[in-house]
């Protein structure tokens, strides 16, 4: 900001504040109650992910992929196994891959608890989020059984996981299977149809499926503005082109296509679907290796890749240029976060100071994939 | 129990003014909502009904200015230092520090490599109590707390020391 | 539609002014002229067959050895499901390239990173400062001769 124009009234949202989910700064513009424009300042947990991975080998990155989008740690750990396989070229065995999904979409469901929960704290309804960290304590202790804690795992290795998963995981899992989609139905009756939870929701932010593609939107709220892309469908990995599960997107349920409302209906959706993914992958795990054959110290050849896989905030990318040696020459990290703040500024032109804070819990951010 | 203490009604206990005081801080330690990174998740979910932090008198303020304890929870990077210097220098005293996880207490795992991470969160504002792990557990934050508390309680408040 | 197919018809159409074609990369790469970005990336954004309508990212990359630093572009079609690699190189000493915001307004925020990283000028940009790094911080610090600064304000970096 350069100009100060004596008709409005400036607010600095942030660095510090409960509802930005991390360390996000918006300077906002104010005519009265009317935001006339924000600016989002980003890059207050800029750690600088992209130099360590220029300073580090191969399998050392992997821990710092966990601390990438701490919410999701395994999608992260495996979106970068998959891209050092791909330069390296090998086969992973089927066990390994099956454990990889499951894991995959147990965070995913503990990650979009985090955006339920969160979300609705934002609106002011403080209980929904102790209900959704009841349901991830779960995840995190089935998370806990399979490598010792319960956040930052560097679980999904180069060349499969760290290790088996334990006796009692398939039961223990099973146990949460069957307790979680009441539980789901229950958020539906506490907060997702709730008229006052409807009515601060419904046509705020609308993107839509132009500006979704225009910024390059990924993930739920690009679904939710209507267009079914889904990785894990359209370029399937892993085992996912043998699953069954129903891709959701947004209708407009209760205003318009691409409101915050479905943004956040998105993720309540997806929750299910990921709980069937996870169901169908136990049944079908199979005796064998849980890690192929990769050397203690690994050169990756040659090469240049552009990896994706679907997160639970959409397309995570790894743009990996490796010259040959034993650590990466370039790694660019495409995070699904960056692309989504940056329509922040066009969806905030004009509306309420109050919906501020709907719209960034709606688009889901996180901080340090953003800043990286 | 001596003679004085039964002569006197019910509902009446002796101290001393130093016990005392540092009795009623140590018992409310509201804590300012302040995650920057992993910490963070770990503190909220110290905070919800597992481990909830509420029996020991802490609850999240949202705000500075209602808060006697900092939780550095998280990475702190040099452009987000001089917040916390300001965030800490708008908490009214008596006020207390805890350093959660690596990246507050050392810089954690981007201690050597990085460029953009401070090193320490010390080097801005005076820490109480270290609390290590990458993210540490919310018993381990619960453990710090504790600490704190031992620390407040030996603190005299009357004589200049 | 194959990457190569997609080159040999931007060689049709733009000449000499696509270079190389890059067989190993995942996705292939197309080596591009600087100056011909915008129009490069219009005509697959736009033409019927193409319709790269979405812009993955823009990546810069250091390539030390050659002197020259590297802008790669990363297209992809939701419709035809392909993608592509656009790469343009430019001086290390002066280094300058286009702006394609006017094609994808998320474009913005890439080049925003990329100048504060690799201090790549884009030129044309409506809003080129440094994005993550703070606004008093001196150097590029993704170049691979970038030395860590000593001291920053008052304290130890």
């Amino acid at each position: 900001m350069t100009q100060v124009d004596e008709r409005f009234m400036y607010v600095n949202m942030g660095p510090q504040h409960p509802s930005t989910h991390g360390v996000l700064r918006l300077l906002l513009k104010t005519d009265g109650e009317i935001v006339e424009h924000a600016t989002p300042h980003i890059g207050y947990l800029h750690r600088g992910l992209e130099k360590i991975a220029e300073r580090v080998t191969f399998p050392q990155f992997t821990p710092f992929t966990d601390r990438l989008d701490y919410l999701a740690s395994m999608n992260c750990n495996l979106a970068y196994a998959l891209t050092v396989e791909k330069l390296l070229n090998i086969e992973i065995p089927r066990r390994a891959q099956i454990i990889r999904v499951i894991m995959a979409e147990l965070n995913r469901i503990s990650s979009h608890l985090i955006a339920f929960g969160s979300f609705s704290s934002d609106m002011g309804a403080f209980t929904p989020f102790l209900y959704g960290i009841r349901e991830r304590e779960f995840i995190n202790d089935l998370f806990e059984m399979v490598c010792g804690n319960r956040l930052t795992y560097n679980y999904i290795r180069i060349g499969g996981v760290s290790k088996d998963i334990p006796d009692g995981f398939i039961e223990k899992t099973k146990e949460f299977l069957d307790y979680f989609p009441a539980k789901l139905k229950e958020y539906n009756e506490v907060l997702s149809y709730n008229a006052v939870f409807v009515k601060r929701l419904a046509n705020v932010g609308v993107i839509t499926t132009d500006q979704a593609i225009e910024y390059g939107i990924t993930g739920p709220n690009l679904r939710a503005s209507g267009i079914k892309w889904d990785l894990r469908r359209e370029e399937p990995y892993l085992i996912y082109n043998e699953l069954d599960f129903d891709v959701p997107v947004g209708k407009g349920e209760m205003g318009t296509i691409g409101d915050s409302w479905d943004r956040y209906m998105m993720r309540i959706y997806e929750m299910g679907q990921s709980a069937r993914i996870v169901g169908q992958c136990l049944d079908m795990l199979p005796q064998g290796d849980f890690t192929a054959k990769v050397p203690k110290v690994l050169r990756v050849p040659q090469g240049e890749v552009y990896v994706r896989a679907e997160n639970p905030r959409g397309e995570l990318g790894f743009y990996l240029i490796s010259d040959g040696s034993i650590k990466p020459y370039r790694l660019k990290i495409r995070a699904p976060s960056f692309a989504n703040l940056s329509i922040f500024p066009l969806l905030a032109k004009g509306v309420m100071v109050a919906d501020i804070v709907a719209l960034i819990g709606s688009l889901d951010i996180i901080l340090p994939e953003i800043d990286r | 129990m001596g003679v004085l203490e039964n002569s006197l009604p019910p509902n009446m206990l002796f101290t001393t003014v130093d016990k005392f005081l540092n009795w009623s801080k140590k018992s409310s330690l509201w804590y300012m909502l302040f995650a920057t990174a992993c910490c963070g998740i770990e503190l909220m979910q110290a905070g919800a009904s597992r481990y909830d932090l509420d029996r020991f008198g802490s609850v999240f303020r949202a705000t500075p200015r209602q808060s006697d304890l900092i939780i550095v929870a998280g990475t702190i990077t040099h452009k987000m230092a001089d917040r916390v210097k300001k965030l800490y220098d708008q908490m009214p005293s008596p006020k207390y520090v805890i350093a959660m996880g690596s990246c507050a207490n050392t810089g954690g795992p981007f201690f050597k490599d990085s460029y953009s991470v401070l090193k320490g969160v010390d080097q801005i504002i005076p820490v109480d109590v270290y609390v290590p792990g990458c993210p540490p557990r919310p018993e381990a934050l619960i453990d710090g707390i504790i600490k704190l508390q031992q620390k407040i309680m030996e603190k005299k408040n009357l004589v200049k020391s | 539609m194959e990457a190569k197919d997609i080159h040999q018809l931007l060689v049709n159409r733009f000449h000499d002014r696509i270079k190389d074609f890059q067989e190993n990369t995942f996705p292939n790469a197309v080596v591009v002229d600087g100056s011909s970005i915008v129009e490069v990336c219009g005509f697959l954004k736009n033409e019927p067959g193409m319709e790269f309508t979405s812009l993955i990212s823009i990546s810069g990359v250091d390539l030390k050895e050659q002197s020259k630093l590297m802008v790669a572009y990363h297209l992809g079609s939701m419709q035809h499901k392909h993608k592509i690699v656009l790469k343009v190189e430019t001086d290390r000493n002066n280094p300058h390239v286009p702006t394609i915001e006017m094609l994808w307004r998320g474009a913005n925020w890439y080049e925003r990173e990329a100048y504060d990283l690799y201090g790549i000028i884009f030129d044309g940009n409506s809003d080129l400062r440094r994005i993550l790094l703070p606004d008093d911080w001196e150097g590029y610090p993704m170049r691979k001769d970038y030395v860590y600064p000593k001291r920053y304000h008052t304290w130890n970096v």
